[in-house]
């Protein structure tokens, strides 16, 4: 019997298995963290625009002049004696979302969905009361949730009405879609499905699904969980395959129009559809993660340099014309 | 996107000028560039005894400078009731006054010396003007003659001296010789250089301390020093040895007095004399550049070293921090690992210099976790964050006083050392995990606490290393050659070495 667990000569192997080789990234066109951090974040976002994202205040009222549908601001809290006012601008609703205004991935969120005799009830399930929320919303301008825990803002407001098409492909609540989008062209597109493994969240090393999107289409390209292709919803056992995005076309516009609206180059949009108002905002995001490259298992690197050698007319198009530019260069045909 | 023309020009200067840097320090003050060589120090001490008699005192004494194969590093008076002061113009020199002393007196003049293989001729330097000494006969023609045949067989102002102390040392002497020896008795070296000055050759009689470990109530030896131009030679003179074990082994020589100046002058006092005594002992460079040109308040000198000793040693800590920021720099950028908080591994290393590393370790561990669970309850009290945090520092303190005190009932003295780490990075590394617990998982909270510790004790071996110690102590150009580097890695935009690992499945 060997000491050693694997053979001597299998060695080798399990080095080469454990990691991939960088050429082969670069081969792939796989965009790297310092890349995007340096070459794209730094290149195209200046750093005076970051707040317009980092808070969602401000990102909402910016989306409301330009007449980008968002989810309908109820109120916010900006200080701690105004905590108060909670139960005043809650007591008349059934539903609604409580959020920190600079917070980031999601953390902070709590979606009341209903309410029973012991109080509201969380999108999980979950009752809470009052004492819970009002907690809740003084850790939010505690900072706990924002970037270097600097003093948040409360923003509470109208929970989504979600178009239930897709609710069969997520394990809890209704996923929602990631476009990135440089210089105002989409470039790639996702959506990430809630799992039990992930507890819920959409986050994809948690163990969420990552679909990765067409932007033909919006239809399904390629499922993944944990970095492995899936063909079904672990939980409710849903072909993935058969996710197609309604308002596709209006949902990409969407997102391009975002371009105008911050000026930010390098941009993750985070949309959802409602029942009633269709394609609606959700954020922005700054420095958009990269794990939609491996949703799509294709990199984002060739499509970027295809961004890059556009001149800066080309920025000015309109929304759609430059999505319908998008599709044709980046879309999935379907006799590819 | 295009890089500025001047951004790789900015980061060769930088690198260039650190490595100057570096290099001037390595040959100008031969700082050597590898720890744990050793130099040698000599401790001269002139030991200055005169009879005083009432009268008000003025004593002088000739101090050593700076010249091939010595550099002075610093020197101090040991004087009780005198006035001392360091002249350096017109010679350097130790002056100690007072009003009035009696009987006698003894006075102590103290200075090290860094011994160094640099070793050629004096600097160039003017030569003294000719002293003119007139001779009654018949040693006025004696001194003529020798003289003249000196001069025939010479080329130049040394091989002139040469021929000169040549015929002093002869055995058996010659006539003219033996006749001037007689006359000149202990008079000697003052009369060579006479006899130099009149054949037009400029030369002084100086003073030199021949070096040999553990010699004490040692004299001065006489030398002539004599000047071609600028340059200058000093020459041992015939019957003036030194007394010193073993003629092998002379030692090297120090110049005491280098102009011609007299070595003690005494003033209102009699019978002064001096001696001198030596120690010799081998300093690692590191301890000895501690001390090196602390006391060289030049200008131009704007080392660590012009400072003194106390602060010294604080910018030893100091200078080792970038060497961690790059070490953080490196991982985070080229491996992509994953830290709580970017800079806190850098204090926690800092933390386990003062600790050792193992003790460091399980006293980093031991705090983290019982915070931990001391955070849990304080989470459930639902308090404001700064209340939270401060409320997790004073646990913090509390952990450590009680792990000092097991330790130590215990018997175990390196548990005190967990005092040296920083508690409010500790309070807030412990806020952090626990609100990353609570979000995304213990899994996640293992990932970064074991980055952080990861990158904590590679900065640690970074910066305990000797080598490294000794480089960014010993030169101010290693922060130079960093900034580079730091630069240099701000502008990589390939993959990270984890990302490999997170991309694989491209490559399935």
């Amino acid at each position: 019997m060997s000491l050693l667990p694997v053979k001597l000569s299998e060695l080798p192997a399990l080095a080469l298995d454990w990691a991939t080789r960088p050429w082969r990234l670069h081969k792939a066109g796989i965009l790297g963290m310092n890349a995007r951090n340096r070459l794209y974040i730094s290149g195209y976002n200046p750093r005076h625009l970051y707040p317009l994202v980092d808070n969602k205040v401000k990102t909402k009222l910016l989306a409301q002049e330009a007449e980008i549908t968002v989810p309908q601001l109820i109120a916010t809290i900006d200080s701690q004696h105004a905590t108060a006012r909670l139960e005043e601008i809650i007591r008349e609703r059934d539903s609604f979302v409580i959020k920190p205004a600079k917070g980031s991935g999601g953390k902070g969120i709590v979606v009341i969905a209903g309410r029973n005799e012991e109080g509201w009830v969380k999108a999980n399930g979950q009752t809470v009361d009052l004492e819970y929320l009002m907690r809740h919303v003084s850790n939010i301008l505690a900072g706990l949730y924002s970037l270097g825990g600097a003093m948040d803002v409360v923003i509470i407001e109208e929970r989504i009405d979600f178009d239930q098409s897709l609710s069969a492909f997520s394990f809890e609540g209704v996923p929602d879609i990631r476009v990135i989008v440089c210089r105002g062209y989409p470039v790639m597109a996702m959506t990430r499905l809630a799992t039990r493994a992930s507890d819920g969240k959409a986050n994809l090393h948690q163990g969420a699904v990552g679909l990765g999107l067409d932007l033909a289409t919006g239809r399904a390209l390629k499922a993944v969980q944990f970095g492995l292709p899936v063909e079904y919803h672990p939980d409710t056992g849903q072909r993935l395959d058969e996710l197609v995005i309604p308002y596709w076309q209006e949902l990409l516009v969407l997102a391009a129009r975002c371009y105008e609206v911050t000026g930010l180059g390098y941009l993750g949009t985070d949309i959802v559809i409602d029942r009633d108002k269709g394609p609606m905002l959700l954020e922005l995001n700054a420095r958009p993660g990269l794990s939609i490259q491996l949703a799509n298992g294709s990199g984002l690197v060739p499509r970027l340099r295809r961004i890059d050698a556009l001149s800066e007319s080309d920025t000015r198009i309109p929304a759609h014309r430059r999505v319908l530019r998008s599709q044709e260069w980046f879309g999935v045909r379907p006799d590819a | 996107m295009k890089r500025p023309v001047p951004y790789y020009f900015v980061i060769c200067t930088l690198i260039l000028i650190g490595a100057g840097l570096i290099l001037h320090r390595h040959w100008v003050y031969e700082i050597p560039l590898t720890p744990g060589e050793s130099q040698t120090i000599w401790s001269l001490e002139a030991k200055v005894q005169f009879m005083a008699n009432g009268e008000p005192v003025r004593a002088s004494l000739a101090r050593p400078s700076n010249q091939p194969g010595f550099m002075v590093l610093r020197d101090s008076g040991a004087s009780p009731g005198y006035g001392l002061n360091f002249i350096d113009a017109p010679a350097p020199m130790a002056e100690w006054t007072i009003r009035q002393a009696n009987g006698m007196q003894m006075l102590f003049y103290r200075v090290e010396v860094l011994q160094s293989e640099n070793s050629g001729d004096l600097p160039p330097e003017a030569p003294p003007v000719l002293q003119t000494h007139e001779w009654k006969e018949p040693f006025a023609s004696a001194v003529r003659v020798i003289l003249d045949r000196v001069y025939s067989t010479s080329a130049d102002h040394f091989s002139l001296t040469r021929e000169l102390l040549k015929a002093f040392a002869a055995e058996p002497a010659e006539q003219n010789v033996e006749l001037l020896m007689n006359e000149f008795g202990n008079d000697r070296p003052e009369q060579l250089a006479y006899m130099l000055n009149k054949a037009g050759v400029p030369a002084r009689v100086v003073y030199g301390l021949y070096l040999q470990d553990g010699r004490r109530q040692q004299d001065l030896t006489p030398l002539i020093r004599v000047w071609q131009g600028d340059k200058s030679q000093v020459f041992p003179i015939p019957g003036y040895s030194p007394n010193l074990v073993g003629t092998e082994d002379m030692g090297p020589l120090l110049l005491w007095e280098q102009r011609g100046a007299p070595v003690l002058d005494v003033m209102g006092a009699r019978d002064s004399q001096v001696r001198f005594s030596m120690i010799r002992r081998e300093e690692s460079t590191y301890a000895t550049v501690a001390n090196t040109l602390s006391s060289q308040y030049n200008l131009f000198n704007f080392s660590i070293h012009s400072l003194p000793v106390e602060e010294q040693a604080m910018f030893k800590t100091i200078l080792l921090l970038p060497i961690g920021a790059l070490v953080v720099c490196f991982l985070r950028i080229l491996v992509g690992l994953k830290t709580s908080g970017t800079f806190m591994p850098v204090l926690i290393a800092l933390a386990f210099i003062q600790t050792s590393l193992v003790t460091g370790l399980i006293g980093f561990l031991l705090v983290v976790a019982a915070g931990l669970v001391l955070r849990s309850y304080l989470s459930k009290m639902n308090l404001l964050l700064v209340a939270r945090i401060t409320s997790v520092i004073i646990c913090v303190v509390a952990i450590i006083g009680v792990f000092s005190v097991l330790s130590y009932k215990f018997g175990l003295t390196e548990g005190l050392k967990i005092t040296f780490f920083p508690m409010i990075i500790l309070s807030w590394t412990v806020e952090r995990m626990s609100i990353l617990w609570e979000e995304e998982g213990p899994r996640e909270v293992v990932t970064q606490v074991g980055g952080s510790l990861l990158t904590a004790v590679l900065a640690y071996w970074a910066m305990n290393n000797p080598w490294v110690r000794h480089l960014t102590f010993n030169f101010i150009g290693i922060q130079f050659v960093i900034l580079g580097l730091v630069l240099l890695l701000g502008s990589y935009t390939g993959y990270r070495l984890l990302e490999l690992k997170r991309f694989v499945a491209f490559t399935r």
